[in-house]
């Protein structure tokens, strides 16, 4: 543990600070502090922390930052922090408090550096750790990238520790006897005649000592929730319809917002004709909004019917209308020098392997996709001459704040985020569109509070898509060997343009997001480079779960199959042959063992493939079997090995992983979004289907623990399940399907 | 304009509503009524995100009109259960830990106590087909199946 904490001590410190009627322990920074996010709840001259856990009379609040969308962040980050204050998760209150610089997320640009996630050695290590440095330095308060557990799990367990030794101390002083005679558990001081003070009874008192910081970490055979299966703290809540998400929320005298902004993703209005609208029932007003116009009513169903009945004339949109013509410009960057954005791969000698024997060439194409989470985009705002306060589910509270603040005019200060639990994002909100939205039309209506909820075919054609790519693969085999690997990948950047989004500021150099999920592959192949080609942007894009992995897994494993299969090799033992790293390969063999690879399937038609991907640092490796029935593809079974270092909650890891696997197989079963005139065509589910409960094979989970650092889950699922699934298409069909969605060239039953 | 007042019996309790016959049950439950554990996915029942019980029977709330509903009685997850005293599909649902983001999971619960009300042992075939009409976006599907198979078998039991 010793070098565990001096890391710790170096990126953040941990400390106290009175509150009314007792006591909050949270990030203390030292060379910046940083103001309290708890607002009126912490004095003036107090306000040095940012609290993770606060203690009064009435009881235990843990707060915790990262947003939960579905994934169990509350849950995860309430048990790394309720392990080491030794009480119960589920006695506490936990939320998201209010958004704060100091809770910055430091592992999620992590891996933002030049170096693959199983290189581990001391220069990637530094380089990872400065990375840190920009994230805080930008206030990065964000959830993504499967960071939330790397991130939290020294930093909040540290919190929970000092917090305990601390309400110890307090306890020590106020008894007399010496701390190390004391113990803790289930919030309470245990005295060693076996009396009890609760932690609350202590917090005035913990308020006015200085701080305990000299703590050790509990060692993982001391932990009582952690690694263990747990119950998820929001289930009650979510299987009894008592959930509270955004589009639930309401406030006294609140009215409802419909918009219809242009299809043409950021293009203007033309003019339009309310004269309908404006009669109908219940309908307060309407207005122009950027880019669109808005009714404001007294129920969303009216507001909707209202915006419907509007005749609007959009100007043509920013991009190009149509998809074909999308693709065209992607196509014309792929494998032009010109447009060469980075080539962090280039081993051996390709150019000239290429040359030697007989050259495989193959195109793959993936479509740009909605992140069509199941509750709608929505948030409710109310602006005063004064303060501008906002509801909404975010990964992205600050920048939210920061924008808000520009809108209205006024302070951030007076900007107040109230986070919501999240029907699903996948990364849609990690734009805020809409929230700017319903603050413009809260600055129309001020003193009254307005929800607006996009309705589904506005969330649809308005989002910030995954990027369609196409991708040029070249291989030779030599040997019954993979010889040389040559992967080419296109599409427009999604880094510059978020960041451009988030913080007005352009991000020079290349974005590893075009390569990402194939050029740091842990496979030695004597020739081996993989490139990046920057189209323009286009339509809007952003982080869809996986970011560049989403595509980039699908290109580089298929291509790899099918160099293995021209060696006539076997598709997993070459993997395993080719791999570099211990730990993947133990993935992968890991995942023949399950499935029983060397054994062969029993019963006609049926076929099985394997993909491999390591993203976010954790291998993954998913063997998937079909069926080709007469009617079409039927997916039977999956087995997917993955590897997060120590599995904090088993129960919460298996349901990511089937997430995971079930949504990169969804998507490129039937799902792309196309345009045509400028706006998406997919505009709700009927036509965006993904996967139904008869569709979802058996799915058998196992989690690996040879890594040395740990992992999130939340994304590393997703890349290797459409190259796992086309694998075994090819397997029990004899076609090689290299375009997505599948469904274009095969039915699925 | 068409105004009409009507009384609808939602979770055993009579309602006075003043709206437009045309507008669907889901919009007078969320927000004329304030129960909001029916979900809005997608407003073409595609999703099932809305699912209630009417007469006992799935229905999605998006599509049926709420002057259809002439005197029908209305049942919503609010009705179902309670975090204290849970029907039997939510106390399988919380034991197979189904939930991530849970925003379908009031329809899921909804439409599969309505499964297992008419069909106390489904075959695997017959949940498909039941079930098969609930989307969900995280992937719950499996844990989905598992959850019906294990309230079966504790309606068997009791």
């Amino acid at each position: 543990m010793g070098r565990l904490r001096t890391i710790t001590r170096r990126t953040f410190l941990i400390g106290s600070a009175a509150i009314v009627g007792g006591v909050a322990f949270g990030t203390y920074m030292a060379k910046r502090p940083i103001k309290n996010p708890l607002l009126s709840d912490l004095e003036e001259g107090e306000a040095a922390i940012t609290p993770h856990i606060k203690i009064d009379a009435t009881g235990i609040t843990l707060i915790t930052p990262r947003a939960d969308k579905g994934q169990g962040a509350y849950s995860m980050q309430a048990r790394l922090i309720a392990e080491e204050l030794d009480i119960d998760p589920a006695t506490a209150t936990i939320t998201p408090g209010m958004p704060g610089p100091a809770y910055y997320n430091g592992a999620v640009m992590e891996e933002s550096t030049p170096f693959p996630a199983y290189e581990q050695g001391a220069l990637a290590e530094t380089v990872r750790k400065f990375m840190h440095v920009p994230a805080k330095l930008l206030a990065m308060q964000i959830t993504g990238g499967s960071s939330t557990v790397p991130d939290g799990f020294v930093k909040l367990r540290m919190a929970g520790a000092i917090a305990r030794e601390t309400l110890k101390e307090a306890a020590a002083q106020q008894t007399g006897i010496a701390r190390d005679q004391l113990n803790t558990e289930n919030g309470a001081v245990l005295l060693p005649d076996g009396q009890r003070i609760a932690y609350t009874d202590l917090a005035t008192a913990a308020a006015n000592i200085e701080p305990v910081t000299d703590v050790d970490l509990r060692p993982k055979s001391a932990w009582k929730f952690l690694g263990k299966p747990t119950q998820r703290l929001d289930m009650s809540a979510k299987c009894t319809g008592t959930e509270q998400y955004g589009i639930d929320f309401k406030l006294e005298g609140m009215v409802h917002a419909a918009v219809r902004a242009n299809p043409g993703i950021g293009a203007g209005v033309e003019s339009y004709d309310a004269t309908e609208a404006e009669t109908m029932r219940g309908v307060q007003k309407v207005l122009p909004i950027n880019n669109g116009v808005a009714v404001i009513a007294d129920n969303t169903w009216r507001a909707w019917r209202a915006a419907e009945a509007i005749d609007i004339k959009w100007e043509p949109g920013p991009y190009p209308a149509s998809t074909a013509n999308i693709f065209t410009q992607i196509e014309n960057v792929l494998d032009a020098d010109e447009h060469r954005d980075h080539r962090q791969r280039d081993e051996g000698d390709v150019e000239k392997a290429l040359k030697n024997g007989e050259l495989f060439e193959a195109t793959y194409k993936v479509p740009y996709l909605a992140h069509a989470p199941m509750e709608p985009m929505n948030a409710t705002v109310l602006v005063t001459d004064e303060q501008c306060e906002i509801w909404t589910g975010t990964q992205i509270p600050l920048f939210v704040r920061d924008h808000a603040a520009k809108l209205t005019g006024l302070d951030k200060d007076n900007v107040l985020v109230y986070v919501q639990p999240m029907g699903g994002s996948f990364g849609h909100k990690l734009e805020d569109t809409h929230v700017l939205q319903a603050v413009e039309i809260a600055m129309a209506m001020k003193g009254t509070a307005v929800k607006l909820v996009w309705s589904r075919e506005e969330d649809m054609t308005h989002d910030y898509l995954r990027p369609g790519a196409v991708a040029k693969g070249r291989g030779t085999v030599i040997d019954g060997k993979v010889a040389t690997f040559d992967l080419s990948v296109a599409q427009s950047a999604l880094l510059p343009d978020w960041f451009g989004r988030l913080m007005d500021m352009s991000i020079p150099g290349p974005d590893a997001t075009i390569t990402t999920g194939a050029w740091d592959q842990p496979f030695a192949i004597p020739n081996y480079r993989v490139t990046g080609y920057r189209a323009p942007t286009m339509v809007p894009i952003s982080s869809w779960r996986s970011v560049g992995a989403s595509g980039n897994g699908f290109f580089h494993d298929t291509l790899l199959d099918e160099l293995i299969l021209k060696a006539s090799a076997d598709p997993l033992a070459e993997r395993i042959r080719l791999c570099l790293d211990d730990t993947s390969r133990k993935v992968l063999e890991k995942v023949g063992e399950m499935s029983n690879w060397d054994s062969p399937l029993m019963g006609p038609n049926k076929g099985r493939g394997v993909a491999f991907c390591l993203s976010f640092g954790v291998p993954t490796a998913i063997v998937t079997e079909v069926t080709n029935t007469e009617a079409g593809i039927k997916i039977d079974k999956v087995y997917a090995v993955v590897d997060v270092g120590d599995v904090l909650d088993p129960v919460n890891l298996e349901a990511q992983v089937f997430g995971g696997v079930i949504f990169g197989m969804a998507h490129a079963m039937n799902c792309e979004t196309t345009f045509e005139n400028y706006a998406a065509q997919q505009n709700n589910y009927h036509a965006f289907e993904g996967m139904r409960l008869y569709q979802v094979p058996d799915i058998e989970v196992v989690a690996l623990s040879n890594a040395q650092k740990i992992r999130g889950i939340g994304e590393p699922g997703v890349p290797p399940a459409a190259p796992s699934l086309g694998n075994a298409i090819f397997a029990a069909t004899g076609q090689r399907i290299r375009e997505l969605p599948f469904n274009k060239q095969i039915n699925f039953v | 304009m068409k105004v009409s007042h009507m009384e609808i019996t939602v979770n055993d309790q009579t309602y006075s509503v003043d709206v437009e016959p045309e507008m669907p049950l889901l919009w007078v439950l969320r927000d004329e009524l304030g129960i909001t554990g029916p979900k809005y996915g997608c407003g073409i029942a595609q999703c099932g995100a809305c699912t209630v019980h009417v007469n006992g029977y799935a229905v999605r709330s998006c599509q049926l009109a709420v002057g259809d509903l002439g005197s029908s009685k209305v049942s919503t997850i609010e009705g179902l259960g309670t975090p204290d005293s849970l029907h039997v599909v939510q106390e399988s649902w919380i034991e197979h830990q189904v939930a991530q983001c849970g925003y379908c999971q009031s329809g899921q619960i909804m439409q599969a106590a309505s499964l297992l009300s008419t069909n106390p042992n489904p075959s695997d075939d017959q949940i498909d087909a039941a079930m098969s009409g609930n989307l969900c976006r995280c992937g719950t599907y499996p844990r989905i199946k598992a959850a019906v198979k294990s309230a079966a078998k504790k309606l068997q039991g009791s």
